[in-house]
């Protein structure tokens, strides 16, 4: 054994301690991943991701010579005891143009339900093109036993768009949100939940 | 570390019983009992597997209900690749680092028992909630081996959280034997062995190690992630929670695309050192060998995604996805012709490792082929989880990376054991099995082209007869390793001495020790010239 450790370049224990330093880092790139991914996907619009954005930009020129089909639609996740359907199912409009449409949701069970919705746009390239400036989606909803609620969307869809993309879908998801087993009052969880729920 | 190095003064002493195998820090020993265990595993994850096609042979269902279909699907998986192939080849990487580069033994002895007898461990776990499932005390893991969220979050069974920490085990062990590889090859090599002459094997192993040491913790996170949502309320790939189901493929395939490479580069190495042999050739392209498998390993990481074409990734996402793939396949091909070019002109002979590498070589590049086709993202939609992705994975797998470990095991095992194997038996065994995992495994494509969906325990009349032939391929091919079983055993009990150099053109400082090798490899360095 004591030849061998002439050979050595190091000694076992360094060896050790940076590998283990580059295990210790790979664990924690896997949860760096987490923000990682949702970072990139916000820069480039990937996954239809657009809800987290409040958008205040004043309207830019209206594009009257284009015209856009958008489709909404609407689901519930399954636990979800929710009916939920916008109130038209398309609506066409100018990029530029702001635009009001809603959805109504109603709780059809016997308790009073706190729900996110999750929006998401189709093509994916468009997501970054379309803009709400107001949305149920920016907060959560409560809805009462039996409640129903008109909750609005306004959205302007940019003129920069593609002249490729005519026609774009907005969907909306409904999910139970996990306050409803947390003390809804409780500020701090309410406002770092509308951070997260995109 | 003083405590080890004394004990090794006493050349002889060995301890014995079981004390011997549960307190080992001999390679050789743990070598032993990684091989054994990965058989152990081979035959239960190939019980397994006969299940399945036994259920595929008609359509319908006949023998198992679907949700336990489910089960089969996946244990056999988890099982094939953790409790097979890897340990298979942590146990090679054992009996051979420390003789190939002159070594009296690995350099972390203790931890090198440690990370051995924390599998039993593991698998005893996972393998139990397969038992409980049996007794029907509810359902094994039943997610498939990829465990996709929300199937194995919010879908999972209980047993989900053994396989977790069943998971964070084999990692656990993985890692150590990935850290104890390193060291070895870093600070034991016989004087004069520089990097660039380090066999083969060895260059595959240490970047393997590398590769382990990279990927197994994002493995450990990403169970970790399943853990906390699954019992303490975090939502990592719950949508209602904020977090995103599709990023849980992303993370995984972030460990699962090098996982691929680390089941494949020792098998590599392995060919690499058994073509020359029998060819009574130097290797061709020594270096250019060493750089593609440093390629490799590169581009792994960089090509996760082709594993997810169709969650609707953008256009340039996939052609990203999509050339990074092909790319692999140029270094993997240098290595294909440069084995080929070692067979050039050489005085072949075949005895059943050599079979079993030409074999490989021939049956992995057509596995890798069509590893090309699936590459190309507009295809991807046809084949996406089809019997196309199972025919694929068994091609580079069965007849990869389990070939590979089969002519390492005849290869080496008359300097393990002193004695030679019974040669008739091994080629009957290689035919039969060569023969039979085609049988098996070929028609596979057809019928995944045709648009057979995996992981389904029913099918269309229109795929019957296929999945017949596939399955009774899976029977003899199943069968046929219990040839392989008895002529191991039979190897270890003694036959024909085999000499010190075992192979007539063997090469490499293995060959240099008698036969069977001493307890201890090298106990004085060789100089390597």
């Amino acid at each position: 054994m004591s030849v061998q450790a002439d050979n050595q370049t190091t000694d076992n224990p360094k060896i050790i301690g940076k590998l283990l330093i580059v295990v210790v880092a790979m664990f924690g790139f896997g949860f760096a991943l987490v923000p990682l991914y949702d970072v990139f996907c916000d820069i480039t619009g990937l996954n239809g991701k657009t809800g987290d954005k409040v958008s205040f930009e004043t309207a830019p020129i209206v594009d009257e010579s284009r015209l856009i089909k958008v489709t909404f639609l609407a689901s519930l996740n399954e636990s979800m005891p929710w009916e939920f359907k916008p109130q038209q199912s398309f609506i066409e409009v100018h990029p530029g143009e702001p635009t009001t449409i809603s959805y109504i949701a109603r709780n059809i069970s016997n308790k009073s339900i706190v729900g996110n919705a999750v929006p998401s746009v189709s093509p994916g390239l468009a997501a970054a093109y379309f803009q709400k400036t107001e949305c149920f989606c920016f907060t959560q909803q409560e809805l009462k036993a039996g409640e129903e609620k008109i909750m609005p969307v306004t959205f302007i869809v940019d003129s920069e768009l593609s002249d490729d993309i005519n026609e774009i879908a907005l969907s909306y998801t409904f999910f139970t949100s996990k306050q409803n087993n947390e003390d809804l009052a409780d500020n701090t969880l309410t406002a770092k939940s509308i951070n997260t729920f995109k | 570390m003083n405590a080890v190095v004394e004990e090794h003064h006493d050349h002889d002493h060995k301890p014995t019983g079981i004390g011997r195998w549960l307190f080992s820090t001999n390679h050789k020993d743990i070598g032993s009992m990684y091989l054994w265990f990965a058989f152990t595993m081979f035959f239960i994850g190939g019980a397994l597997a006969l299940l399945i096609r036994a259920e595929l042979f008609q359509p319908g269902m006949q023998i198992v209900e679907p949700e336990f279909f489910n089960q089969l699907t996946t244990l056999h998986g988890l099982i094939m690749v953790f409790g097979v192939i890897m340990p298979a080849f942590v146990g090679l990487a054992n009996w051979q680092l420390p003789m190939m580069i002159g070594a009296p033994d690995m350099a972390l002895p203790r931890m090198n028992n440690w990370s051995f007898w924390l599998l039993p461990g593991a698998f005893g776990m996972l393998l139990a909630s397969l038992v409980m499932s049996i007794m029907g005390l509810g359902s094994a893991p039943n997610f498939g081996w990829t465990f996709y969220a929300p199937l194995s979050t919010t879908y999972g069974p209980d047993s989900t959280d053994y396989f977790i920490f069943s998971v964070h085990l084999m990692g656990i062990s993985s890692v150590m034997g990935a850290i104890n590889v390193i060291a070895t090859i870093m600070n034991l090599r016989a004087p004069g062995m520089t990097y660039m002459k380090m066999p083969i094997f060895v260059w595959t192993w240490f970047i393997t190690a590398y590769l382990l040491i990279a990927v197994m913790p994002v493995l450990a996170g990403v169970v970790t992630m399943m853990l906390t949502d699954r019992n303490f309320g975090t939502s990592f790939f719950d949508a209602a929670g904020g977090g995103d189901p599709v990023m849980f493929q992303h993370v995984f395939w972030f460990f699962g695309h090098p996982e691929v490479y680390i089941m494949i580069l020792p098998a590599f190495g392995i060919v690499s050192s058994i073509v020359p042999t029998f060819s009574r050739k130097p290797l061709f392209g020594y270096s250019s060998m060493v750089y593609a498998t440093a390629s490799i390993a590169f581009l792994s990481f960089i090509v996760w995604a082709h594993h997810m074409f169709t969650v609707g990734m953008p256009v340039a996402g996939e052609l990203f996805f999509m050339y990074s793939t092909m790319l692999i396949a140029i270094p993997t091909g240098v290595k294909v012709f440069n084995w080929i070019s070692t067979m050039w002109r050489g005085a072949l002979t075949f005895e059943t490792p050599m079979l079993f590498a030409i074999a490989f070589i021939f049956l992995f590049t057509m596995g890798g082929f069509t590893g090309l086709m699936l590459c190309i993202a507009p295809a991807d939609f046809q084949y996406h989880d089809t019997y196309f992705v199972v025919a694929h994975f068994h091609y580079v797998l069965v007849t990869g990376a389990a070939f590979s470990i089969m002519a390492a095991v005849y290869f080496w095992l008359p300097k393990w054991t002193g004695n030679m194997y019974d040669e008739k038996l091994g080629k009957l065994h290689f035919w039969l099995t060569t023969i039979s995992a085609n049988v098996l495994f070929f028609p596979m494509h057809f019928v995944g082209l045709a648009g057979m969906p995996r992981r389904i325990p029913d099918y269309a009349l229109q795929f019957a007869e296929f999945n017949q032939i596939a399955s009774v391929g899976a029977f003899v091919f199943g069968f046929s390793q219990l040839i392989f079983l008895y002529v191991v055993i039979k190897c270890v009990r003694g036959g024909e001495k085999a000499t010190d150099k075992v192979w007539e053109g063997a090469q490499g400082l293995e060959f240099d020790l008698p036969s069977p090798a001493p307890f201890h490899s090298y106990t004085t360095p060789p100089e390597v010239k």
